[in-house]
């Protein structure tokens, strides 16, 4: 058996894993069914938001927040976050505006977390 | 100039509370922010988790607050930015400062303070050694790292491990940084599971339970620290002394509610959250001047702020139009280690038409034990918790019949049962 505390939620519920794979895991501990999926992806296939900055031109602030639409694979963490800082981006930009497509092969796009107008 | 409703600080807790009075049919409603923006701390907290409550998704502080922010323009609630408030007073006169309107007076029919938190300094917890650069509070480097676009620097070590310190392992390594250690006073986290398993965990960042800085060095820049672990009494024990090389420490050492508006107007604070006390309506000691938010007390979940706010929002638009019943009022005890609960009183004939939830945090880690609601000794509601912690606040929410039994009770008494001694 297996011990994790699950992440997808604030209320971080400790979950008891039994088995390896997709199909013999069996979860107890959950909250609700996110903590299954949680269990099942963290056992097989772990991943992560990623969530940091990158740089703007014209705007209020040097930086806005981004962040991943979707949670990418864990080990891509550090590439992603290369890729973040090797980019520059235009205001104006809204809540949502993609600012990296297909981060590092992930399939998962990079989208703006702020609106910010041109200064 | 007069208003019905003035809010003091546009966070969370501000929007929420606003919305709410206008939903309620409140229209003359005014919102006072010191910062450029609305939004309060969520505008530095960029890493998701905020929201799942209350939008059954998972947000950015950013993200949150915008939605917050909408709402409010939608409604064409008024608001002032870069407007700091000086002074409140029992008259429910707020006083505001900013340089578009210069000194202005408001009259309220009713106030509420929506002020939130700031962080304990360094001087709180007194360290011994040279007063060099590369200090910061936690909150102020995070303000720094993800509005400024500021590197703070390159070998940390952090000191509390609160959610704010926690939040910024990861996040300083993110940006590059070594983060050597997490020090920890107590033999536990004050922060989330999930952030010690996703923020230090995951980057195999070393969490020293029982341990503390007791001294730094280096004259220009921090150039290392001393960490020692403490007894049971919390007291260094200096012969387990160890130096850490760095150029940067962050105190994540608590937050403090900003009371100093409250207690300019005469609000009873309550000795264990520094927050207002308040009752079911979140109304303060003083008529008509309502607080809610981490100005309350401290939150580690924003949609409780949400929800706690947007009660304040309502309560205080049927103060505006009804006043204040005036009738008996039930102190709510607390004991067997839950260390507050917020409201602490209960009006008798308050209107509870809306749910009523009690809101607490216990003084330690518990297992397997039920958060029990008495009335005159009597069980009104237990509920079981496979695990309590003080990070962690609890809450218990009436029924209409519980609250019956409430409201006809002449004495009320929160507690832990089950508890092994
Ligand atoms: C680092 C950190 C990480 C967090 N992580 C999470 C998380 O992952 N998930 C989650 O749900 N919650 C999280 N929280 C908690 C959540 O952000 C807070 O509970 C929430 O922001 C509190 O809202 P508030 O409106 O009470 O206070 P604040 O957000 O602090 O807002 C108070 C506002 O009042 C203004 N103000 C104060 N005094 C005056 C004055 N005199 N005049 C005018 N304006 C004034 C301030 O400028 C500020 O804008 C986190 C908090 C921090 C600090």
């Amino acid at each position: 058996m297996k011990e994790l505390i699950c992440i997808s939620c604030p209320m971080g519920c400790h979950l008891q894993v039994e088995g390896e794979s997709v199909e013999n895991i069996v979860v107890s501990g959950n909250g609700c069914v996110r903590g299954i999926i949680y269990a099942k992806n963290e056992i097989t296939a772990p991943k992560r938001m990623v969530c940091g900055t990158v740089k703007i031109n014209g705007a209020t602030q040097p930086v806005v927040s981004v962040k991943t639409k979707e949670p990418i694979p864990k080990e891509k963490i550090f590439d992603c976050l290369a890729e973040l800082n090797n980019t520059t981006i235009e205001a104006p930009v809204s809540v949502g505006d993609v600012a990296i497509v297909n981060v590092c092969n992930t399939g998962v796009d990079v989208v703006v977390t702020k609106g910010l107008s041109k200064r | 100039m007069n208003k019905n409703l003035v809010i003091v600080g546009g966070g969370p807790a501000g929007l929420a509370c606003a919305i709410s009075a206008y939903d309620e049919g409140e229209r003359d409603i005014l919102i006072l922010e010191r910062e450029p923006e609305l939004g309060g701390i969520l505008n530095q907290c960029i890493h998701n988790g905020f929201g799942l409550h209350t939008f059954k998704e998972e947000l950015t502080g950013p993200e949150y607050a915008y939605r917050y922010v909408k709402g409010v323009e939608e409604r064409g609630i008024e608001y002032k930015t870069e407007a700091t408030v000086i002074d409140v007073n029992a008259q429910k006169q707020v006083t505001y400062v900013s340089k578009r309107d210069g000194l202005v007076t408001i009259d309220a029919k009713a106030v509420v303070l929506c002020c939130g938190c700031r962080e304990r300094p360094r001087g709180a917890i007194n360290i011994a050694g040279m007063r060099g650069s590369g200090i910061f509070s936690a909150g102020t480097a995070q303000k720094l790292v993800n509005v400024e676009g500021l590197s703070v620097g390159k070998n940390v070590v952090i000191l509390g491990s609160g959610d704010i310190g926690l939040i910024m392992a990861r996040r300083m390594t993110f940006e590059g940084a070594n983060v050597k250690a997490v020090v920890e006073l107590m033999p536990y986290s004050s922060g989330l599971n999930r952030n010690i398993v996703q923020c230090l965990n995951d980057f195999d960042i070393p969490l020293l339970f029982s341990h503390t800085v007791v001294q730094v060095h280096g004259k220009g820049r921090l150039c290392g620290v001393t960490i020692a672990q403490v007894d049971e009494n919390l007291r260094p024990k200096m012969d387990t002394a160890k130096y850490i090389e760095c150029d940067t420490l962050l105190l994540s050492v608590g937050l403090l509610p900003e009371n100093e508006l409250a207690k300019n107007a005469g609000v009873v604070l309550s000795s264990v959250t520094g927050g207002g006390i308040v009752d079911d309506s979140m109304m303060t000691s003083q008529e008509g001047i309502f607080v809610c938010g981490n100005v309350l007390h401290v939150h580690d979940l924003v949609d409780f702020v949400s929800q706690e706010s947007a009660l304040a929002g309502q309560r205080a638009v049927q103060y505006i139009r009804n006043g204040a019943p005036n009738c008996e009022k039930i102190t709510i005890e607390t004991k067997n280690g839950i260390r507050y609960c917020v409201p602490s009183i209960l009006k008798k004939d308050g209107d509870f038409t809306s749910a009523l939830s009690f809101k607490m945090r216990v003084s330690n880690v518990f297992k397997k034990v039920t958060l029990t609601v008495f009335a005159d000794g009597v069980v009104v509601l237990a509920k079981k918790r496979p695990i309590v912690t003080p990070g962690e606040m609890e809450n218990v929410t009436f029924t209409p019949k519980q609250i019956e039994q409430l409201k006809t009770a002449s004495s009320i008494q929160v507690s832990l049962e089950g508890v092994e001694k």
